[in-house]
């Protein structure tokens, strides 16, 4: 393979690996936006996600359904996963957070650190231990660009992250609800001053961020084929990583870092041993933290807010 | 029941049954639509009972009943408060060391595991509990001390004994690696870096295989030994006797689990501890009264380590085997939920959850899968209703309740 | 107009900060249509007051009416939808939002876009440089601009009631004096103004009515032009 070959095929690895990084960090800096706290379960929903996409599909499969209406299947399997974890997202701030909403910071964080392990174990125990086969409905087709390979699969994640990017960036800039929410994460008592529900804004935001963690799970299981019940762990301290580096609270900020710690973990396993690639993003989250803790994009938030 | 309560109870049963029927009832093996409904059947118990209890409790008739009931409550209090604490634990102390006279071979193991997980405790209530940082990889500590001693012993045949500081010393600037970055990070922040180190140094573990034979792990090293003065055939010579049944080890762990509830004890009530909590409780005010506490917090990161380490090279030496999967993130959370089921900053609470949280899932092989799907619940449901733990610590409990009732209410 | 119910009716409202008593017992009413101040030290619980008002601070005792009917359990999102609009103290303007989100901000309870867009206009025509700055972000804005953006997010909501927290805390004195001509102008569409103001003076000039207030009590209730020549209140707030 030539440079040029190798430096796309790296290329597209790297923006497949950043796009699903980013989906979850958006999970984060969203919640983190608004209420301040970092939804520890995150990792969870996301490993939710993929578990209720292998069951739709699995369902589908039996039916034969999937060769017949392949579209439909994947809008059925990503909307009912993210429909799924949105309600989750919904109950785990209406059990772990809104009672903290005012209690010390720890409280909040190990209440949630709390549901995390409720829901890792739940999931465990209902999912079994071991790891769950994705069916393979992406196919492993695909075309060259020189000597890259790129199958439609990758093509297909890619650009629906990127759509879903888009989808919210949209909502959050241009719709009323969106708006309420930036504002009600600028100033939240100013927001309530000016008849903005914080309750239900808070609501839709531990939808939508699930939700997003929720695709980017199916995206996992479906290109990777598998999914286990503690992968969220992993994929979680990345996407954290990633929602710092961007600076947390912004949303572009977490495409970014999400796009640059999927290269970061790329151009590693491209060039030094790939069984010590969970440490390098460690040790960037942990550089990063020490030396620009408000991220690239992120503005300098000071610690109280009026 | 008031109607709020009984549509609260209709919608979060419904929810509860979106939320748990897929999951549960579809698992690879195929429909267990029994064993969903049979969960979603405990959940809606366990929240109609939860219902009820709220509005009985609302009710005016509960409400007078307590109110006459409340003396003899206060009373009955009282007369637990009043014998002070230092009785209980000897109390405690008696019945750990009579133990092992009545117990098989099988509950000594367990035992020796609870006072792990209470040394354990201990330590990461230093950090918690005291300094008010939050630590979810203080297990890396437990593996260092683990770590060190197996190394130690099995290429320089040094003694647990003579392991046992440098394990601390290591221990210690472990943490002291770990906190120095993390100095002006917030709580959260805090919690994910630490998680991040936790999960680095295990990585490092099981990627060093030249070093700790990686996933395979090390083998064989001695269990502790102590030497005592004989004089027989004549002469003084000096005697080394290992301590190999799991009755001298249990001696061992406990002495190691009494020096810590000392040590902490003694940490808890002295100048640094009072500084530590000036910390917690307000950083700012605390380093404008010229409280060191950049140099504060890094020692009680050290502090804390070297309690794990020590715990870990007990562990390694009564195992004579260790490996990385003993320290995986599940651990941190299981020292965790004994810190916080037990009461953040209280030593009774934290050596009586030890031993409840680690022996109680003993019992069965059922309540061992159902250990950490408990524990997780447990702890939310515990920061909402008692964020102080099963046994609050005064000073905390004081503070957890401060910011409550304050401007808005719903 | 002094037979109408007043608009905003205080009756002994006490409030607290943790174990601070802030205020204490605090009683007024505010005619529909007039223009109310409430002068007093730095820390005599002015802010307090408008919070409270609002539902940012709950009050531990005390009624408070709004047309009558009593709002003091509202919280601040029941009470902005009640008509009630407030430039809070330090103006409160989302820092990450454009000017042009602020003012839209402004009118979040409101559905009808034609009325939102003429009032708008109105709030343009109130303030010039705001049109010039639609699409800065409100962060970047200066003080004198970032208090009429405050003031022109208040309008936005239409309101019957508007509550000012010191509309000319930090600016230069040109400035203020446009504020309080703007605040003259828009009592004149019918909107009831109570102001809070360290400047009394100013304060003074262009209500009808004055409270002066020191730690947590109304300690004086007149009409505005002759508590502007009651002696004490020379001495004490006018410098005299």
């Amino acid at each position: 393979m030539d440079t040029a070959s190798f430096i796309i095929q790296q290329l597209i690895n790297a923006l497949f690996l950043g796009s699903i990084f980013a989906l979850i960090a958006l999970g984060y800096t969203m919640v983190y936006g608004i209420i301040e706290l970092i939804n520890f379960a995150h990792g969870e929903l996301f490993t939710a996600g993929a578990f209720i996409g292998i069951i739709v599909l699995a369902a589908l499969q039996k039916t034969g359904f999937v060769e017949s209406h392949f579209v439909i299947t994947l809008i059925l399997v990503f909307g009912m996963a993210m429909a799924y974890v949105a309600v989750l997202g919904v109950a785990i701030e209406h059990v772990a957070y809104k009672p903290l909403r005012r209690a010390s910071r720890l409280a909040a964080i190990l209440s949630a650190l709390g549901m995390s392990i409720f829901l890792s174990n739940g999931m465990m125990l209902s999912q079994g231990v071991s790891d769950r086969a994705y069916p393979s409905i992406l196919g492993i087709e695909g075309f060259s660009i020189l000597d890259a390979r790129i199958t439609y699969g990758q093509v297909f994640i890619i650009v629906l992250s990127l759509l879903l990017m888009v989808a919210l960036q949209m909502f959050v800039n241009w719709t009323k609800l969106g708006k309420a929410m930036r504002a009600t994460a600028q100033n939240q008592t100013m927001a309530r001053m000016l008849g903005i529900d914080i309750d239900k804004t808070i609501r839709v935001t531990f939808m939508i961020g699930p939700a997003l963690g929720a695709a980017a799970g199916v995206m996992v299981g479906l290109y990777y084929g598998s999914v286990r019940f503690d992968m969220g762990f992993i994929y979680m301290i990345k996407a954290f990583a990633a929602a710092i580096l961007g600076g947390i609270g912004s949303i572009p900020g977490a495409v970014l870092g999400g796009m640059i710690i999927g290269g970061v973990e790329v151009l590693w396993s491209a060039f030094l041993p790939s069984e010590w690639k969970d440490v390098t993003t460690f040790v960037v989250l942990i550089l990063v933290l020490y030396l620009r803790p408000s991220g690239i994009l992120g503005e300098h938030v000071s610690e109280t807010r009026v | 029941m008031p109607s709020s309560n009984v549509k609260k109870f209709i919608v979060y049963s419904l929810f509860m049954g979106i939320l748990i029927l897929p999951m549960v009832g579809l698992p690879s093996t195929g429909f267990e639509i029994t064993r969903a409904l049979l969960v979603w059947g405990v959940f809606v118990g366990i929240l109609a009972f939860w219902l009820l209890g709220k509005s009985i409790r609302g009710s005016d008739a509960f409400q007078s009943a307590a109110g006459g009931l409340a003396p003899f409550r206060s009373r009955l209090f009282d007369n637990f408060t009043k014998v002070p604490t230092k009785i209980y634990l000897c109390l405690l102390l008696f019945a750990l060391a009579a133990y092992p006279q009545v117990a098989n071979n099988y509950m000594v193991d367990v035992g020796i595991t609870c006072l792990i997980y209470v040394v354990l405790g201990l330590g990461l209530d230093i950090v918690v509990g005291l300094a008010g940082l939050l630590d979810l990889g203080y297990i890396a500590f437990y593996a260092v001390g683990a770590y060190t001693y197996s190394l130690l012993n099995l290429h320089f045949g040094l003694s647990f004994w003579s392991c046992l500081p440098i394990g601390i010393v290591l221990g210690a600037v472990c943490g002291c690696i770990i906190g120095y970055p993390t100095l002006r990070m917030r709580g959260d922040y805090l919690a994910i870096v630490t998680m991040g180190f936790g999960e680095i140094i295990r990585l490092v573990l099981n990627n060093w295989d030249k070093l700790t034979k990686g996933p395979n792990g090390l083998l064989g090293m001695a269990k502790p030994a102590i030497g005592y003065p004989s004089f027989a055939e004549g002469g003084v010579k000096w005697v080394s006797y290992s301590l190999k049944s799991l009755h001298s080890l249990y001696y061992l762990i406990l002495l190691i689990a009494v020096l810590t509830v000392i040590g902490v004890g003694r940490l808890n009530n002295s100048r640094i501890g009072r500084a530590w909590i000036a910390i917690r409780e307000d950083e700012v005010a605390a380093e404008l009264s010229g409280v060191p506490t950049t140099w504060l917090k890094l020692l009680a990161y050290a502090m804390g380590a070297a309690f794990a380490s020590v715990a870990g090279a007990f562990f390694a030496s009564k195992l004579s085997y260790t490996n990385p999967n003993f320290f995986i993130f599940m651990e941190s959370c299981i020292v965790l939920c004994i810190v916080v089921l037990g009461g953040v900053g209280s030593i009774p609470g934290i050596v009586l959850a030890g031993i409840v949280l680690i022996a109680v899932p003993e019992v069965s092989r059922e309540l061992q899968n159902y250990r950490m799907l408990v524990f997780g619940l447990a702890m939310a449901v515990m920061m909402v209703l008692r964020p102080e733990g099963l046994i609050p610590a005064t000073r905390h409990k004081r503070e957890l309740h401060e910011t409550e009732g304050e401007t808005y209410g719903e | 107009m002094a037979s109408e119910q007043p608009i905003l009716k205080l009756e002994d409202v006490h409030t607290y900060y943790g174990n601070i008593h802030a205020l204490k017992g605090v009683s007024c009413a505010i005619p529909s249509g007039d223009i109310a101040c409430l002068i007093g030290a730095n820390g005599a619980g002015k802010s307090t007051t408008l919070l409270t008002i609002f539902g940012v601070q709950r009050a531990a005792e005390g009624k408070i009416l709004y047309k009558g009917r009593e709002i003091h359990h509202l919280r601040p999102e029941q009470v902005a939808a009640l008509g009630v609009s407030q430039t809070p103290e330090g103006r409160q303007i989302f820092p990450r939002m454009t000017t042009l989100e602020n003012l839209e901000m402004g009118a979040f309870l409101r559905g009808d876009k034609v009325a939102v867009a003429e009032d708008m206009e109105w709030v343009f025509s109130l303030f010039p440089v705001l049109q010039e700055r639609t699409r800065q972000l409100g962060g970047t804005l200066s003080g004198g601009e970032q208090q009429m953006l405050a003031i022109g997010r208040a309008l936005m909501s239409r309101p019957e009631l508007l509550l000012l927290d010191e509309p000319s805390l930090g600016l230069a004195p040109k400035l203020v004096e446009k504020i309080f001509e703007t605040i003259l102008e828009i009592s004149k569409s019918g909107v009831t103004i109570f102001l809070v103001e360290q400047n009394a003076h100013m304060a003074l000039s262009i209500s009808n009515t004055g409270y002066v207030m020191e730690t947590g009590r109304i300690v004086l209730t007149d009409k505005a032009s002759d508590l502007l020549q009651n002696e004490k209140v020379k001495k004490a707030y006018l410098g005299e």
